[in-house]
């Protein structure tokens, strides 16, 4: 069937109701590197403007980094531009394995395999390693591409109210006839920012016979005394069975993700999982500098320490203003709004005070739910962090919400 | 509300409502189409209903539509217990 003016108009017909239930997203160019200081051209064809981003996931401000990207042009010269394979017939250098020997010793764990990115590592996993003998059970707040993943899986699935043990517990009592169970969780949750409680997690795997499977993409290289993560923030580094992560954040946040676990469920992803069979190798370019984000994060927390101060100082500046946040201590911090059209109106309005920050609303978070999320960055500085405030009084005043808890929120804006 | 309603609903809350969220469930609430409960979620409900009631719901029949308020799923379980029954 050719493009017919019928299916256009199909599509066109599709596409005006995104837009009419307000969930259509916009590009917004940026001209410069990622940095805490961006120039954006928002809407298209607009003047280039200067502003503050607090949205992106530079967490340990790598992505610009003088080395990194000294170490990635040395890579390209020595390496090339592309594989033009996937790994298994000629796409392995041996920096390909360099640098998973690096993310098992940083990690704490037995053997890791690179994925194209992490949602890759997510989709790819589960069907490789779990069949219709065994359970997944999930916390409800997973990233959607575990979601996808558990999908395309055979196992059976179950999930638990977001970090409810006593749910969970029930839920591992329940499945004890099945063949293999595995506990899923994501290591800090990336919308509402709070920590999953591993260290339970994992006391209830081991009474229950379980494995532990966690998604530490908003964690690897911050979370934890020396970054390792949120199992070494836990105290259980080198329990987690499977930990998936990706280099798209913090790690210098080109591309790029892992599974790193056991020996054998890595192997079982090297031989079965679909992503990483039929997907080209992370280009040496990304490799060669994602070994020197791991050597400059190995030899000094300095960063994740100035994260830590950053975060802190952030939403102290929040509440000190008078706005309503979600509880947690990562350097996710969701400012709580409750109203969709209020959460665009209120991004919208920041960005004209040169603050590029997003509202989030149903269904990337619940009905009900919509908010702003900032997430800070070691970029950042305090002059940063100083002018941004004042943006978002001066816009909470605007739309009179400052002092005003959940109750108040929701009230004031339900007619 | 009858018996079967009620056992439902109760579970519903039980097992999906989350600590401090404050909504009220109704039979005709929206549990699937408005996010309470996903698709994953609802093999939780899926094995409940079978087991509490001792019948088999097949996979054509247990769509998010058929599972979407507390009066569907009612209407499902009688209608499943009936073909139970029809068996003995």
């Amino acid at each position: 069937m050719s493009f017919s003016e019928a299916v256009r108009q199909s599509y066109q017909t599709d596409i005006e109701g995104i837009k009419s239930t307000g969930l259509f997203k916009e590009e917004r160019y940026i001209h410069s590197p990622q940095s805490s200081d961006i120039e954006v051209e928002f809407p298209v064809g607009c003047a280039i403007r200067k502003c503050i981003n607090i949205c992106s996931n530079n967490y340990l401000g790598l992505s610009s980094h003088p080395e990194v990207i000294a170490a990635a042009h040395a890579g390209l010269d020595a390496r090339g531009y592309g594989m033009s394979s996937v790994r298994f017939i000629c796409g392995t250098q041996d920096i390909h394995r360099e640098l998973e020997k690096r993310l098992s010793e940083f990690l704490g764990t037995e053997d890791t395999l690179l994925f194209p990115s992490c949602m890759d590592a997510n989709a790819g996993f589960f069907e490789a390693c779990l069949n219709e003998r065994d359970v997944l059970i999930a916390d409800r707040l997973v990233h959607a591409s575990i979601v996808d993943g558990m999908r395309l899986s055979k196992a059976v699935q179950d999930t638990y109210k977001h970090s409810d043990l006593g749910h969970l517990e029930e839920k591992l009592a329940e499945h004890q006839d099945k063949r293999f169970r595995m506990v899923i969780t994501d290591g800090v949750f990336s919308m509402d920012g709070d920590t999953a409680k591993l260290g339970e997690i994992v006391a209830l795997a081991e009474k229950y016979n379980a494995m532990v499977f966690v998604d530490d993409s908003h964690a690897t290289g911050f979370i934890g005394k020396t970054g390792r993560g949120t199992h070494e923030h836990c105290g259980v580094f080198g329990k987690i069975d499977v930990i998936t992560t990706t280099l798209g954040k913090a790690l210098g946040g080109a591309s790029g993700g892992c599974v790193s676990g056991r020996r054998e469920l890595v192997e079982m992803c090297r031989q079965r999982a679909r992503p990483y069979l039929f997907s080209n190798s992370v280009p040496p370019v990304i490799v060669a500098g994602a070994l020197k984000v791991l050597e400059l994060i190995s030899s000094t927390t300095e960063r994740r320490d100035k994260l830590e101060w950053n975060a802190r100082y952030w939403r102290g500046l929040l509440k000190g203003a008078g706005f309503d946040l979600k509880d947690g201590d990562s350097p996710i911090v969701p400012v709580m709004l409750y109203d969709a059209k209020l959460a665009q109106d209120f991004a919208r309005d920041l960005f004209d005070e040169g603050v590029y920050a997003v509202g989030f609303f149903f269904p990337v978070v619940p009905k009900g739910q919509a908010r702003i999320r900032t997430q800070l960055s070691a970029a950042h500085e305090k002059h940063h962090l100083d002018e941004a405030i004042e943006a978002f009084k001066q816009v909470g005043q605007k739309h009179g919400i400052l002092g005003l808890g959940k109750k108040e929120l929701v009230a004031k804006f339900a007619a | 509300m009858d018996e079967i309603s009620k056992v439902v609903r109760d579970y519903v809350i039980r097992e999906y409502v989350q600590e401090g969220d404050d909504r009220e469930i109704t039979e005709t609430t929206p549990l699937i189409s408005s996010g309470l409960v996903d698709s994953f979620s609802m093999v939780s409900l899926l094995r409940f209903l079978e087991k509490k009631y001792a019948i088999h719901i097949p996979d054509a029949a247990a769509t998010p539509e058929a599972f979407d308020t507390v009066e569907r799923i009612v209407a499902l379980v009688r209608r499943f217990r009936t073909v139970e029954a029809g068996k003995v």
